[in-house]
């Protein structure tokens, strides 16, 4: 566990130490969804109906953009062949780095979400759902990002190509995340959907750093 | 199964099958095709445009089996180290890829008239348009690193990973009540009827042995191109000066 443990907590150092990449992203997150009553015209009943996907889509593309800092820094700097060398089980080190991720990324955004539903009239039901839906599916999102940004270590085009593959694996968590924040404007429950999204996760975590760690160790050779 | 790991060994039987392949190809489109598109009855609901069905079940058959294929031979190859798994899943990709196209293609062009939309969100059609990146996605994550054989082993783990979208591609009109029709195969039998299966299991021999064909030759491409890079580079390696004043 001691492994586990140091480098969590040296992750966490790193990225309070250049908190500035967390705000960015955050940033970013608050910008893209404040196009869309640009885009789609400010009236109050066709922002409150679309506000649920439009916070997902948008967690989504700000959670992706961050995913190249989980490995590419330790990768170019050789700590990651340190790592795989020190023989410690190398899929807590990936889960270690994961939750890291998800602490410096996706609670902000989980935070940040209200602030943001408050700006496209999102109906007061909506509120928990979506922070509840968002904290169920970030992790999600940051697990199978790791995957991902273990696969395209060393590519030339690496973010662009990033997308294409993490994106389409995120379709399901889009799908069921906003149709818990639906689900609770119209009046019905949204448990079911968080229940699905709570399931996914433990699909991704049982799975992801498993193939993360394959991923990395073809990386490095 | 490593015998066939020699690819000179894994060729001979691959040539040996491709002119019956080949031939069977040409044989079952020329059957097939006129039954399914001329002589077979129209449906009593669909009309005639129960004739897209021919083309279009086969390519989904396809599309989801060569991305089966992919994935098998991807876990050979990382378990294994099996250079000619690596080969069938590279050179599958892109067949794999146009099938599953061909099937979106067909599927909206019979949604139009019969669902009255081209496009609807439901599950089956959304994990096959979700199976159609992946396959765009594994094509260019093979082909992104400058050493190739990081690509191919970055594309194989990423074919496994993806291969979560096939049982969902597969139960998906089971689990959720969807637009899509169910499938036509159960354990109960076929429920269509016998002048249907006909043209149909034409087509889908048809589009078997079309890909078994084109297989072949791309793994004959493939190690083609090999023989040449090592003949340059042996090249190369004879006359280093005379690559040098060049």
């Amino acid at each position: 566990m001691s492994v586990f443990s140091t480098v969590l907590a040296r992750d966490l150092r790193l990225a309070l130490r250049q908190s500035a990449d967390s705000l960015t992203v955050v940033a970013f997150f608050a910008i893209a969804t404040v196009l869309f009553p640009f885009g789609v015209g400010p009236e109050a009943n066709i922002l409150a109906r679309i506000a649920g996907g439009v916070l997902w889509v948008t967690a989504l593309l700000a959670a992706l953009l961050s995913l190249d800092r989980v490995f590419t820094v330790d990768f170019e700097d050789g700590t990651l062949d340190q790592l795989i060398l020190s023989g410690e089980s190398l899929s807590l080190v990936v889960l270690a780095k994961v939750i890291a991720h998800w602490l410096t990324t996706g609670v902000p955004l989980i935070i940040m979400s209200p602030v943001l539903a408050v700006t496209l009239h999102l109906p007061a039901e909506g509120y928990a759902p979506l922070m509840l839906a968002l904290l169920l599916g970030t992790p999600t999102v940051s697990l199978v990002g790791a995957t991902g940004a273990a696969l395209v270590l060393g590519t030339r085009r690496g973010g662009v190509l990033l997308s294409l593959l993490v994106l389409p694996l995120y379709i399901p968590v889009l799908i069921f995340g906003t149709a818990a924040v639906e689900a609770a404007v119209t009046g019905r429950s949204a448990g079911p959907m968080l229940m699905v999204l709570g399931g996914l996760m433990v699909l991704a975590a049982s799975l992801s750093p498993w193939a993360t760690a394959a991923a990395l160790r073809q990386a490095v050779e | 199964m490593h015998k066939f790991a020699n690819p000179t060994q894994f060729m001979r039987i691959a040539n040996a099958i491709f002119p019956w392949a080949a031939g069977l190809t040409v044989i079952l489109f020329l059957v097939g095709l006129p039954i399914a598109l001329v002589t077979s009855p129209a449906d009593y609901q669909q009309g005639e445009t129960v004739r897209i069905f021919y083309l279009h079940v086969p390519a989904a058959y396809m599309g989801v089996m060569v991305y089966a294929i992919i994935a098998v031979n991807s876990a050979a190859y990382l378990i294994w180290r099996h250079p000619m798994a690596n080969l069938v899943a590279r050179a599958s990709a892109p067949v794999g890829a146009v099938f599953t196209a061909l099937c979106l293609i067909c599927g909206m062009l019979w949604g139009q008239p019969m669902w009255g939309t081209f496009w609807a969100w439901d599950a089956r059609l959304t994990s096959t348009l979700i199976m159609f990146f992946i396959y765009l996605g594994y094509m260019a994550l093979g082909d992104a690193f400058e050493d190739p054989e990081r690509g191919d082993r970055a594309a194989a783990i990423l074919a496994l990973v993806g291969s979560i979208n096939l049982p969902i591609i597969k139960f998906s009109v089971e689990w959720w009540n969807t637009l899509h029709q169910p499938s036509i195969t159960s354990m109960q039998g076929f429920s269509v009827d016998g002048s249907m299966l006909t043209p149909l299991f034409l087509m889908m021999g048809a589009y078997t042995t079309f890909y078994i064909s084109v297989l072949i030759l791309r793994l004959r491409g493939e190690l083609l191109a090999a023989k040449i890079r090592n003949a340059r580079m042996s090249q190369v390696a004879i006359s280093p000066a005379a690559q040098l004043a060049e």
